[in-house]
């Protein structure tokens, strides 16, 4: 990927961003996730998380696989507010 | 690792690094902060990031207030080359009934005395800066712009960064696990990468720090408490203040990026940590902020977590020594950890050096639970 492309587009960043906060000592999913953002908006990391991945295991010289990954929360996808109120209150 | 340290800090959320930065500030050489999972992985990354002045005891207030003068110098302050996103837009606190109304009025008097600047609205003001909220039942509402919020991580980092360029040593993924002690005196941390010998330790980690105080022989009447929260999608700016609705026990803010933080205390919470989300949270939260502002029923959430307060016997912070274990200091925000950990820190660095405090922090010394010297907090969330 070059380095202009974006990589979490919710939150607008580009590679080149993620690669800087790589380089300013941000090694983890959960801890460059709290710096820059990434993954945490209405999509969740569902499209970055795997670039994401694939870049901090380059860095740090690891296997995809050994990068884990952050925790899924709920909703598993963007609910309104309004789909849990009027529901049968004692459910 | 480093074999000794000077001070050990335990715990690497707000409190945590920004008691490291004051010691090393006031000349500690050899500072270690020990964290069992990365910068920020307890409640400081996981709270709602809110600042309030408006509490219902002197030291809450005073505590607030200095930190408040903290943050808003805080970029230049710790020459951080990001933004803190400290934001002074205000809290505006809402009652239904008369019971609530009369704690906001109570609490105004000690406000008044303080010099923090809040002030009572009608009805037809608290429209005019909240527009979006049903005013059907409110009762009384006060209001501080001086309040606001914070970038919890942003804090914390700059922090981070401030207290290393001062020689101070973090060592993550790292693991405390006991204690060695002569007599009432300890002498070394003892971790799960090996042993630190120091003859000092301040235990700023939040919901957890009865775990430690347990390795000391100590307890600590201090309960990790779960709490729950959603965040939303990006929207326009309308949400101004933070609501906090004592009736519902809830919050609702917007923060900088346009997303709305939302959550409420459950009076039923069991005590432990405990990091699910429940449905049943989501469902009452969503009636609760959709009787506030009817317009957030269209609103998408997009994340739910959770994370704990450490519940004290007062809703008051835990400070300083401990009796019986020597060279043993808690640094507890209890509940409000992170908007009081500017001062929290300066506090307990200064209680470390045996310095005068700026505030009297023996009033929140552990002894006052065996005392039974409590004066309750009314005022929380
Ligand atoms: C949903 C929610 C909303 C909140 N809203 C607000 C708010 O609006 N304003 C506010 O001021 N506060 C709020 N709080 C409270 C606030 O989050 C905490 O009071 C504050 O973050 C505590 O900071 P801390 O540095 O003391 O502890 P933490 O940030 O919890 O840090 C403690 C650290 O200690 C580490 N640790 C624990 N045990 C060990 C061990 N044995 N060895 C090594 N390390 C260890 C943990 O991993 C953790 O990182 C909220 C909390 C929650 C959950």
């Amino acid at each position: 990927m070059s380095d202009k492309t974006i990589i979490c587009r919710c939150e607008d960043l580009t590679v080149e961003e993620i690669r800087e906060w790589i380089s300013k000592g941000y090694h983890g999913l959960e801890e460059i996730k709290r710096a820059s953002r990434i993954g945490m908006g209405a999509c969740q990391g569902r499209t970055c998380r795997r670039h994401l991945i694939a870049e901090l295991a380059r860095a740090n010289q690891k296997k995809p696989a050994d990068i884990g990954l952050s925790t899924f929360r709920p909703p598993t996808k963007p609910l309104k507010f309004g789909a849990f109120t009027g529901v049968d209150q004692d459910d | 690792m480093i074999k000794s340290a000077d001070v050990v800090v335990i715990g690497g959320g707000s409190i945590g690094c920004a008691t490291a930065y004051n010691l090393a500030r006031l000349g500690f050489k050899n500072v270690v902060v020990l964290e069992k999972g990365y910068i920020c992985r307890g409640s400081t990354g996981r709270c709602a990031a809110g600042i309030r002045q408006q509490w219902g005891t002197e030291m809450n207030c005073l505590i607030s207030r200095y930190s408040i003068r903290h943050f808003e110098v805080m970029n230049e302050s710790l020459e951080y080359d990001g933004d803190v996103e400290f934001r002074q837009n205000g809290y505006l606190m809402v009652s239904y009934s008369q019971k609530e109304a009369a704690m906001l009025k109570e609490n105004l008097k000690l406000h008044e005395k303080l010099g923090i600047p809040v002030r009572f609205l009608s009805v037809d003001d608290v429209k005019e800066i909240v527009p979006v909220i049903n005013t059907e039942r409110i009762v009384a509402s006060t209001i501080c712009m001086e309040d606001g919020q914070a970038n919890p991580f942003k804090v914390t980092d700059a922090y981070y960064r401030a207290a290393g360029r001062l020689g101070v040593k973090f060592y993550t993924y790292t693991e405390v696990t006991g204690f060695k002690k002569e007599g009432e005196k300890i002498t070394a941390v003892v971790t799960d990468k090996g042993e630190i010998a120091t003859s000092a330790v301040v235990n700023a980690t939040g919901p957890y720090a009865k775990f430690i105080s347990a390795m000391l022989g100590h307890d600590l009447p201090v309960e990790p408490e779960r709490h729950q929260i959603v965040v939303t999608e990006p929207l326009d700016p309308f949400l101004r203040p933070l609501v906090m609705n004592f009736f519902h026990n809830s919050y609702c803010q917007q923060v900088l990026n346009g997303s709305v933080l939302a959550g409420y205390g459950n009076p039923d919470e069991p005590k432990g940590i405990n990091y699910d989300c429940s449905w049943q949270f989501i469902k009452e939260l969503a009636a609760k902020i959709v009787d506030q502002f009817p317009v957030m029923k269209e609103v998408n959430i997009v994340r739910q977590w959770s994370g704990h307060y450490g519940i004290s016997p007062d809703g008051q912070p835990v400070l300083g020594t401990v009796p019986g274990v020597e060279g043993y200091y808690l640094a507890l925000g209890c509940g409000k950890g992170f908007m009081l950990s500017p001062m929290i820190g300066e506090l307990i660095a200064q209680c470390v050096a045996g310095q005068d405090t700026t505030l009297p922090i023996g009033i929140l010394n552990v002894r006052r639970f065996k005392k039974g010297e409590l004066i309750v907090e009314p005022a929380v969330v």
